[in-house]
């Protein structure tokens, strides 16, 4: 056995039959989680240890209803299990819902039919048996050929005897492939033999290239009613307590109102619940970076930890809260079976801009942040609509907005009051909210039909029963998202922070000269250079020169317009916000406020989404299509409005 | 018998049942009627329709096999059923 490779085993079976957790039971939890090449799918990969010490190597492959190529995860599948690769599965385990044999047990039969050594895990058993599921599991394994093995993956029952029989295959699959003798398509020589007649329905099914495709589906569920006829003794019970769940989370109406309630409770949690951990790793950077100042020595590097370093990695760090928080609410819903059904009662909704109904989740967690939103798109599984979801995500108007808008409205906007109830004011931050979510409707409308255009994909989703979520499989979702955010997200959003404060810091000015540090720095010169770019729209050199720190995140606007206008000093006593307000209705125009407003409702002043559209898509193309699209609807929007609002003698 | 008749699944109501009796007319795309074989809605299985979007009553979930599909009524029209009320 010198030659022995490490033997390559693979994961499959339905969406929602306890796949996962029969990973995560397998490997400990311990998986690497990336991406597969060119797409936007995940790829799980772990290592197990055998019964008798064998290591070996697990991938979890994603959920699929068939080996025809439909979506992403079922092309990735088929890809992996038909195409010769550098890691082809040596074993599949294949996972079955006792509960729903009926209708897996015909992906099952289809896997079986590529001819791989193969094992059954039978998942949510003690489910099943408290439905008074009872299976000859003798008579089950030796008609579908494969060892069958019962399981709860949630409770790590059979993972011993589960242990056992890979160990059995795998000894059997090396010694095979020492003796060279065998090639690997020959049948496993586990207890189980298949049965002739099995053998030849399979070749059968194969080899008639005349027989249609939905024949062939025709003939596996008859095969998968003719093996359930002989074994099973009893089919589980209808799930009454789920069926009854839906009654009310179906209802047309108290189902909707639960809907709101619990978006309405997401919304809350991601927009202010996450804002005070958030401000304390903020506050907690700002201080470590302020105690770090004050041991070093003066000089660029202590500028370069302080200001660039430091704020770059509290900067990742403060989007932790939001994505951990969000996911929290993502995983239960979707591990308790409540998401897809959450997609099922907003498809009509959704689709009246063409988007899909799981579109709905990611696009209201981006008014707090479009960087989970843009995560969470994830569980849309046509590629069109999620590229859809992904690139109007930033349009809608984010938390990282608010503290701009709050500054130009009440510097520019009366607070007038009208119709006895309404505050101009507050009006204007409403109308901007709903200028976002109307420009994001829009701008998928226009991308679903220019951009990618087609028939709508059809919704055809299974409704899996409802269960109570293993919160140690949420917790291990949580830590593989915050991984996936940190290195890769994050690496990218740490390197343009610290390029963005070498830009503002670099050069320094020249000895004696006046006016804020930052005019002399490339930043500076950049934004004098943007000038005659930015005229058009009403902006300043020193507008153009604020937007340029403002890309690291939207908020260091402020910070860097108090730096341009060099209001700091003087605005210890009365607040930095208010001064430097009062110092900008100086010194703008209304016209130059209402553009400058516009321009923030609709560009893309946030590097970290961009770097995650990078990290979901897995290319630089989608970041660099966001950011010229939103530019372009942002300037063209700014244009008409500052020369409208000049038009009316508001210049 | 006026108690059944065939009628296109996307047709039926929330509560109404039958036995599928075929599958696919000409304007439906083999990908659709392939996909809703394998989700198990096949000749000679029973269906139900549990419950329907609160929107629009579309789209529709629907036992089969003893598991809870949901679909548009459009793609439901592929599948033909005898009802019986």
């Amino acid at each position: 056995m010198s030659s022995s490779r490490c033997l390559c085993l693979a994961l499959v079976g339905n969406p929602n039959c306890g796949k996962t957790s029969l990973f995560n039971a397998l490997t400990g939890g311990k998986a690497r989680v990336g991406n597969y090449p060119g797409v936007t799918v995940e790829k799980k990969e772990g290592v197990l240890v055998s019964a008798s010490g064998l290591s070996l190597q697990l991938l979890d492959l994603p959920g699929a209803y068939s080996l025809d190529p439909r979506t992403p995860d079922e092309e990735i599948t088929r890809s992996v299990l038909l195409e010769a690769q550098e890691k082809t599965p040596d074993l599949l385990i294949a996972v079955a819902d006792a509960n729903h044999l009926e209708r897996t047990l015909g992906f099952i039969l289809e896997l079986k039919s590529l001819g791989k050594p193969m094992v059954l895990a039978l998942n949510m058993m003690d489910l099943a048996q408290k439905r008074g599921f009872q299976i000859r599991l003798d008579l089950l394994s030796q008609e579908l050929g494969m060892p069958v093995i019962p399981t709860v993956a949630t409770k790590k029952e059979g993972l011993i005897e589960l242990l056992k029989q890979l160990d059995e295959n795998c000894l059997s699959l090396l010694s095979s492939q020492s003796s060279l003798s065998s090639s690997l398509s020959s049948p496993p020589s586990s207890s189980a033999a298949p049965s002739s007649q099995l053998r030849s329905n399979q070749d059968g099914d194969l080899s008639s290239l005349n027989a249609s495709h939905t024949d062939q589906i025709r003939a596996r569920f008859t095969e998968v009613d003719r093996i359930l006829k002989q074994a099973l003794l009893r089919a589980p019970s209808p799930a009454l307590w789920s069926d009854r769940m839906d009654r009310v989370l179906l209802h047309p109406v108290y189902g909707s109102l639960i809907l709101i309630l619990i978006f309405g409770l997401l919304f809350q949690a991601v927009f202010s619940w996450a804002e005070m951990p958030k401000e304390w790793i903020e506050e907690g950077f700002h201080t470590l970076a302020l105690t770090l100042g004050q041991w070093l020595p003066d000089g660029p590097l202590r500028s370069l930890i302080v200001d660039g370093v430091m704020t770059g990695v509290g900067s990742v760090l403060a989007f932790l809260p939001q994505i951990l928080l969000l996911f929290s609410f993502i995983l239960f819903l979707e591990d308790s079976g409540y998401l897809p059904r959450a997609a099922f009662m907003m498809d009509r909704v959704m689709g009246k801009v063409g988007l899909h109904g799981r579109a709905f989740i990611p696009l209201l967690s981006s008014f707090a942040c479009a960087i989970p939103g843009i995560m969470a798109t994830r569980t849309i599984e046509n590629r069109r609509d999620r590229l859809t979801t992904i690139l109007v995500a930033p349009l809608m108007t984010c938390s990282a907005r608010l503290p701009i808008y709050t500054l130009l409205i009440s510097a520019f906007i009366p607070n007038t009051q009208i119709l006895g109830v309404f505050r101009l004011q507050g009006l204007v931050l409403l109308s901007l909210y709903v200028f976002g979510v109307f420009a994001a409707l829009a701008v998928a409308f226009i991308l679903k039909r220019v951009v990618f255009p087609g028939p709508r994909p059809a919704l055809l989703l299974e409704l899996p029963t409802y269960k109570w979520p293993s919160f140690k499989g949420i917790g291990i979702g949580l830590w593989e998202r915050c991984q996936l955010f940190v290195k890769n997200a994050g690496t990218v959003i740490l390197s343009i922070t610290v390029i963005l404060w070498f830009l503002s810091s670099y050069p320094k000015p020249p000895q004696g000269a006046e006016g804020p540090a930052i005019a002399y720095s490339f930043a500076g010169q950049i934004g004098h250079a943007l000038e005659p770019l930015v005229a058009p729209i009403g902006f300043d050199w020193r507008i153009a020169v604020a937007l340029i720190p403002g890309f690291a995140a939207r908020e260091v606007m402020i910070g860097s317009l108090a730096t341009v206008y060099a209001v700091e000093d003087q605005a210890q006593s009365l607040g930095v916000s208010q001064f430097l307000g009062e110092r900008l209705s100086q010194q703008w125009s209304l016209a130059t406020a209402l553009s400058l407003i516009v321009w923030y409702v609709l560009a893309c002043q946030c590097l970290s989404t961009l770097a995650v559209t990078r990290r979901e898509t897995n290319s630089w193309k989608w970041p660099m299509v966001m950011l010229s699209y939103m530019t372009a609807l942002a300037y063209a929007s700014s244009y008409v409005t500052y020369h409208v609002a000049v038009g009316l003698g508001l210049g | 018998m006026n108690s059944s008749e065939v009628k296109p699944l996307g047709q039926l109501r929330r509560g109404g049942k039958g036995i599928i009796s075929r599958l696919g007319t000409p304007e439906y795309s083999s990908e659709i009627i392939e996909r809703l074989m394998q989700m198990g809605l096949l000749e000679g299985a029973q269906v139900e329709i549990m419950h329907e979007a609160p929107f629009g009553k579309d789209p529709i979930a629907v036992k089969v096999r003893g598991s809870l599909i949901a679909l548009r009524r459009h793609e439901a029209n592929a599948v033909e059923v005898m009802a019986h009320e």
